[in-house]
């Protein structure tokens, strides 16, 4: 407990700092104490006066919102990753991997492809639901392919993932080449990017990552139980088919809603909750909102170095960032499961 | 407390169960015995509804099984099975606490009772140096113990066993054993253990029910059924009972 207290912590003074130079990061150049002055005039007028309207803009409008975004994409992919896990029992399972970020992808292009793009309800787009219901729609393949006998195999369920994710990709790739688009709307949704979010895009994310992380919190101890097996999970007490399709609805919502803003980023969910493990244990109530905080915190940092790798000045898509960091990860995985967590 | 009436109970293609009727009371001791196949798991899975009834009725403390929610079922039996696979790394002490869910509200964290509960029952079965060990690290019949304390940590008022101390070591299966003696005899819990091994049964059941091929082929006080005649026709082998001097408990000798 006072473990994970102090990881808490930690993540939280990281976020706090790599927000602060990625405030710094970027072709207009902003000076530090200014970054902070700026920030601190969000609690009182009175600290910005005598900075100028672009900075005060660019500082608060476009670079911390894009910062919030990050974290709370990242903590929506990291979140959902550590669900997956557990009530798939797979330790390579994520939003990625199954297929479920692509899904999401699929359902925002189509959306936006019919004109649905623009609709809300009671003021909140429609774009997230969308997502999720192309999230929904992808388990749902994957998991009809993954099943052998009626058993699902960790490593049959993945490469059912990879099956849907590539034709899915193409899908997507068709649609936007329809609707004339160019191509590097279709390099958004695939690689995934924050270029050009504000707040309202966080505002588009929050309810449904608040609603899916809430209720996911708030099944912390059914998760671990999960985690033991079906069979044992139902003898102490879990109502278990209700609970495991209750956490995945809440989990793919909440990939929908980060995918609907962010595009498809890969292995955040993967990475983020094996290396958290790590750290705090495996007991959820310190895994999910540790993982909340850190999956932000790579999110965040893989977004600062895609906006500022480039000599040239050009945005990588943040999805090769962590796709150049999640994959020798997976391979790790892959290749010592049977000594760390045997498949 | 257990109350089986005609049960009947299937897979797809198969029918395992064929008409078992069986009541347990309050406080006794009951092993299930019988050859592969002859139906103890699937009864012990029925029991703990994992799998569906197809035909008769189960009722535990007076309610049917159907019309208990999960957590009134593990509030009112635990079940410690044969195989585990765990492969997530959780620390056993952590394992042994996820038995209190039955007894927690949702939004509540560990209560202090909870701790005290998980302490007294690692304590019995002897686990507590391996409460920071991780579940994926340990033996066999060191995880057997730890799922042991988790079933006990449940403080229901029945307990079932499938195989419970398979993998253990004969010292550790006795320990075991005692301990549920001790709770059967001076805290009435009731026990249902089903067993492979005769003479472990012979040791500490007082009832013995045997099964075969989905039927109950001998039922009855330990004195009564554990007897050449019965071990022959469940087994279709030969064997010989035989007294114990001064400890009032029978040994079966199979012959070459």
């Amino acid at each position: 407990m006072r473990r994970t207290a102090l990881f808490g912590l930690v993540f939280l003074v990281l976020i706090v700092l790599a927000a602060f130079v990625a405030s710094g990061i970027g072709s207009y150049h902003i000076a530090p104490q200014d970054i902070l002055r700026l920030w601190l005039s969000l609690l009182n007028e009175s600290w910005s006066v005598g900075i100028d309207d672009t900075a005060r803009y660019i500082t608060l409008h476009v670079r911390l919102a894009r910062i919030c975004l990050a974290l709370v994409v990242g903590g929506g992919l990291a979140l959902s990753g550590a669900v997956y896990q557990g009530v798939l029992l797979n330790p390579l399972a994520d939003p990625f991997t199954l297929g479920v970020s692509t899904g999401a992808a699929f359902g925002a292009s189509l959306a936006i492809l019919l004109g649905w793009g623009a609709w809300s309800v009671c003021g909140v787009s429609a774009l997230p639901l969308a997502a999720f219901a192309g999230a929904v729609f992808a388990l749902y393949l994957v998991y009809l392919l993954g099943r052998i006998n009626g058993r699902i195999h960790s490593t049959t369920l993945v490469l059912a993932g990879i099956i849907v994710s590539t034709f899915l990709s193409a899908w997507i790739s068709l649609l936007k080449s329809l609707n004339e688009d160019s191509v590097s709307t279709i390099v958004f949704w695939i690689m995934g990017s924050l270029s050009g979010k504000g707040w309202t895009h966080v505002g588009l994310v929050l309810p449904y990552l608040l609603i899916g992380g809430g209720l996911i919190l708030f099944s912390a101890r059914e998760l671990d139980l999960l985690c033991l097996g079906e069979v044992q999970a139902q003898q102490s007490g879990v109502d278990v088919s209700r609970v495991r399709f209750r956490l995945m609805l809440a989990a793919s919502l909440v990939t929908g809603a980060s995918v609907a803003v962010s595009g498809v980023i890969g292995f955040v969910g993967l990475v983020v909750p094996h290396l958290v493990r790590f750290g705090v244990g495996t007991l959820h109530r310190h895994l999910l909102p540790t993982s909340l905080a850190a999956g932000g915190l790579l999110v965040l940092l893989a977004d600062t170095m895609a906006r500022s790798l480039l000599p040239s000045g050009e945005e990588l898509p943040v999805g090769v960032v962590t796709a150049i960091l999640g994959g020798p990860f997976f391979c790790y995985l892959m290749l010592h499961r049977k000594k760390h967590i045997p498949l | 407390m257990i109350d089986v009436d005609d049960l009947w109970v299937g897979y797809t293609e198969e029918t395992v169960l064929r008409g078992v009727s069986l009541q347990v009371r309050r406080g006794e001791f009951v092993g299930i015995l019988g050859p592969n196949g002859s139906g103890k798991t699937t009864l012990l899975l029925t029991l703990s509804g994992v799998i569906p009834v197809r035909r008769g009725s189960i009722t535990i403390v007076g309610t049917p099984l159907g019309r208990l929610k999960p957590r009134e079922r593990a509030r009112a039996m635990a079940v410690v099975a044969q195989d585990s696979d765990i492969r997530f790394p959780f620390a056993c002490r952590e394992v042994v606490l996820m038995g209190r869910y039955p007894h927690q509200k949702a939004w509540q964290w560990d209560q202090a009772a909870d701790e005290a509960v998980v302490g007294r029952v690692m304590a019995k079965t002897d686990t507590e140096g391996l409460a920071e060990r991780l579940i994926t690290g340990i033996s066999g019949g060191e995880r057997q113990r730890v799922l042991m304390a988790k079933a006990l940590a449940q403080e229901t008022p029945v307990l079932l066993l499938d195989e419970a101390t398979s993998a253990m070591d004969i010292q550790r299966k006795l320990q075991i054993f005692r301990v549920l003696r001790d709770l059967n005899e001076r805290e009435g819990l009731t026990v249902v253990a089903v067993l492979h091994d005769v003479n472990l049964a012979a040791l500490f059941c007082r009832r013995l029910v045997f099964l075969k091929d989905g039927r109950i082929e001998a039922d009855g006080p330990i004195e009564d059924v554990l007897t050449a005649q019965t071990l022959q026709s469940v087994y279709d082998t030969t064997a010989i009972v035989q007294p114990i001097p001064g400890t009032g408990k029978s040994q079966v000798s199979f012959l070459p």
